[in-house]
């Protein structure tokens, strides 16, 4: 959704980046409104991803990675806050946040750079879940970090259809809470 | 009991205590028109359903209940967003209904579909799409619980005409919780650490200065302002939404600040040490140049909206309440700054130098706009409502009217929407009968909303229009005269085509005019004799007159530009 989402050199995440995980009401528009207020006020989104949460029917769980060079992040919160459906904000901040995401790749292959295919995803710890003759699709749940680099290791090879999820996350464990 | 969608929806009305609806009826709201008839709500038929939204602005504004409106789908539904988005701007409590294509046909290009709600996103507090009869009165309880409470504004609520037909067992929610609304948490409690902390900034401060802004009225705030300004003496200005928040009588109080603020409001924002914005938003037309706007200034900052704080100016202190709770916090803990006459010295030495000040009027030539407003003001009843429509007419009413209490300045402040004044005039004489209201209109607003006379004359709601027609956009042409040469471009509107009296008179009204002192005393006089049916007085006015004082565009408040007349040897 970000006109220019590659701030970060080669990770693609923007430099000043923040998760926010919004709980909103299970409702039709809702996503409307998220994307409406972000293009009305200017705020960039660089990834986001929507499922129920909890397996709840009445709430979903929105993860939102925002650019907070775009704006200040208390302004993106307030006003995201003032949505009527929005019922919580969590802000995470990367260092904070357990982050994961999921790519998907789909690479043309023939008998001289099958071998070096199935090498890369066996390097970056993608596995292999669709084959035939001329294609191999390949998968990685990960960190951005890892996904990142398996884009990056895919890009020498022709005809790679790509799609990555944008990350989900979840706040880091306390360590030093009690058993 | 069953009761169809329609009759819910009235009967849900009824239950928020609604007494009047501004609409116009169509194919898709047709069924809701029925139950009307048997309804103890007044229903005022509008000409054009943009008037029907401006009305129940005016309405909220005169009486401090949400406005309701009730307009068809489609074009009935597109003609009424000018007046919502206006409401979203000025933070006006509104219900806005509007009929929507039966469920079945919604998505396929129905007659008369447009997605209102799609539409009206981003310029609503919240809307909703009704989907069965059985919600009507949880969304109509919610729609009024969202307009009024927190930061106002309007809600939306787009009824399918199948809806409205089908029935449901009548219940009324009876408590917030059943309103369904988790993401909504209006109330806040207070942060007694921000208070400590405002409490310290204003006991440092030498030069504080309390910015009053449209909050403080939607919050109620006039006694608590007047009790802690009383006993802290700290000068007050009240922002263009906020006039009638703080009585102009009293000599603590110095006016409007902003673009076209008198000298020493915007001059004591300026130099101030200590910001009190009350429900105010550093909007541009008060800030100037932002970079240099109170420079020397801390900050605090109370709002109910705490999307405000540091948006545009940053904030020493944020305090998220009502501007009337955080006044009486203030004044618990006895908030007093250092001694202050030094401070106000300097300020009457700005009152007096740099006064509102316009060119006598002459007997025979055309008249001063600004002494036509306070001619009318003079001889008004106290407690008059004033609105206005928006350009040189609606800063001057700002200016030279006295405004003494809450709910006597009806005007469209951040959206600046032209047609405003008519309208707005019959909505707050609808919600406020006993008063008397005055339109400061201008001859190019007036021809944008001037139909609605009919409905006023026909519903029985006899309002009083003043046009100030210096027979041009006036606002526009100041600017084409200062800072486009004199170069005069589409901005003349003849003061004769139309004629404004005969054109009155074809709408029911009386109609007069006045082009010289005595004429207009008389008409003044003649038209404060008449209370049965509406007066539409077409004064002549001096298109030359520009308003002062003035800060240009993006530049800085330390560049305010006084009327000629004051203009010494140092500005
Ligand atoms: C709907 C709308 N269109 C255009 C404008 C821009 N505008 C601001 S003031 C003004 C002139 C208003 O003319 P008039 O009503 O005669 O008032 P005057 O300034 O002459 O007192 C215009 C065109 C506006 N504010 N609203
Ligand atoms: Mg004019």
């Amino acid at each position: 959704m970000s006109p220019e989402p590659f701030l970060g050199g080669t990770d693609h995440t923007p430099v000043r980046h923040h998760i926010l995980s919004v709980l909103v009401e299970n409702k039709a528009g809702v996503l409307a409104r998220i994307a409406g207020l972000f293009a009305r006020r200017g705020f960039n989104i660089y990834s986001l991803a929507v499922a129920p949460a909890e397996g709840n029917a009445r709430f979903s769980r929105v993860t939102i990675v925002v650019d907070a060079q775009s704006a200040p992040l208390e302004q993106i919160v307030g006003q995201l806050d003032k949505l009527v459906n929005v019922v919580a904000i969590k802000d995470l901040a990367p260092r904070d946040a357990i982050e994961r995401e999921l790519l998907l790749a789909t690479l043309s292959v023939d008998n001289i750079n099958r071998a070096s295919v199935l090498d890369v995803a066996a390097n970056t710890g993608a596995s292999i879940v669709d084959v035939n003759a001329q294609s191999v699709t390949v998968m990685l749940a990960g960190t951005p970090k890892a996904c990142d680099h398996l884009e990056k290791a895919l890009e020498s090879f022709a005809g790679v259809e790509l799609q990555r999820t944008g990350r989900v996350a979840l706040p880091r464990l306390d360590q030093t809470a009690m058993a | 009991m069953q009761l169809t969608g329609a009759q819910a929806l009235i009967k849900s009305l009824e239950r928020e205590g609604v007494d009047t609806i501004f609409g116009l009826p169509g194919g898709a709201i047709l069924p809701v028109y029925d139950p009307i008839l048997d309804s103890s709500i007044r229903h005022i038929l509008v000409r054009h359903e943009q008037g029907a939204g401006h009305m129940a602005e005016g309405y909220a504004l005169a009486t401090g209940k949400a406005g309701v409106a009730m307009v068809t789908s489609g074009p009935g539904a597109t003609n009424i967003v000018t007046p919502i988005g206006n409401a979203h701007m000025d933070s006006t409590p509104l219900v806005v209904i509007t009929g929507q294509v039966a469920t079945a046909a919604i998505g396929s290009d129905a007659f008369q579909e447009c997605d209102i709600t799609g539409i009206t996103m981003g310029i609503t507090k919240h809307n909703f799409l009704i989907q069965s009869a059985h919600e009507i009165p949880r969304v109509v309880a919610a729609a009024f619980h969202l307009a009024t409470t927190g930061r106002p504004g309007p809600v939306l609520i787009d009824l399918p005409k199948d809806v409205s037909q089908s029935t449901m067992e009548w219940w009324y929610p009876s408590s917030i919780e059943e309103l369904d609304l988790p993401g909504y948490h209006p109330d806040v409690e207070i942060d007694p650490r921000a208070v400590a902390h405002a409490v310290e900034l204003i006991g440092l401060s030498e030069r504080p200065v309390l910015y009053v802004g449209g909050g403080a009225l939607k919050s109620r705030a006039n006694d608590a302002l007047l009790a802690f300004a009383e006993r802290t003496n700290i000068p007050v200005v009240t922002t263009l939404m906020a006039r009638g928040a703080f009585p102009d009588s009293r000599p603590q109080h110095l006016g409007m600040p902003g673009m076209h603020g008198t000298y020493s409001a915007v001059t004591a924002l300026q130099k101030s040490d200590l910001l009190i914005a009350l429900g105010a938003r550093f909007d541009d037309r008060v800030t100037g140049q932002l970079s240099s706007f109170a420079t020397g200034a801390k900050v605090i900052h109370v709002d109910i909206d705490r999307a405000e704080f540091n948006k545009v100016r940053k904030a020493d202190v944020t305090l998220q309440t009502n501007v009337a709770l955080a006044l009486l916090a203030f004044d618990e803990a006895n908030a007093t700054p250092l001694n202050l006459d030094v401070w106000w010295k300097e300020i009457r030495t700005w009152q007096e130098r740099y006064p509102l000040a316009y060119d006598a009027p002459s007997d025979d030539g055309p008249l001063r706009p600004q002494y036509v407003i306070e001619a009318i003001a003079r001889a008004a009843a106290p407690g008059t409502i004033v609105t206005s429509g928006v350009g040189q007419h609606q800063m001057w009413a700002s200016q030279y009217w006295q405004f003494e209490e809450a709910g006597t300045w009806v005007n469209s402040g951040g959206a600046g929407t032209m047609g405003f004044g008519v309208p707005a005039a019959i909505g707050a004489k609808a919600g406020r009968p006993d008063r008397t209201v005055w339109c400061i209109d201008g001859d190019g607003c007036f021809q944008m909303t001037a139909q609605e006379l009919v409905t006023a004359r026909s519903e029985g709601i006899p309002i009083k229009v003043a046009i100030l027609n210096n027979a041009y956009l006036g606002m526009v042409r100041q600017w084409q005269e200062m800072f486009y040469e004199e170069r005069y471009s589409e901005v003349y509107l003849s003061a004769d085509l139309p004629d404004y009296v005969k054109w009155a008179e074809a709408m029911g009204c009386v109609g007069l005019r006045a082009s010289n002192l005595h004429e207009m005393h008389e008409v003044i006089a003649r038209a404060n004799e008449i209370n049965d049916v509406p007066v539409v007085i077409d004064f002549r006015t001096d298109s030359a007159e520009k308003v002062f004082p003035m800060v240009a565009s993006g530049s800085s408040n330390d560049e305010i530009m006084v009327h000629p007349s004051l203009r010494g040897s140092s500005r």
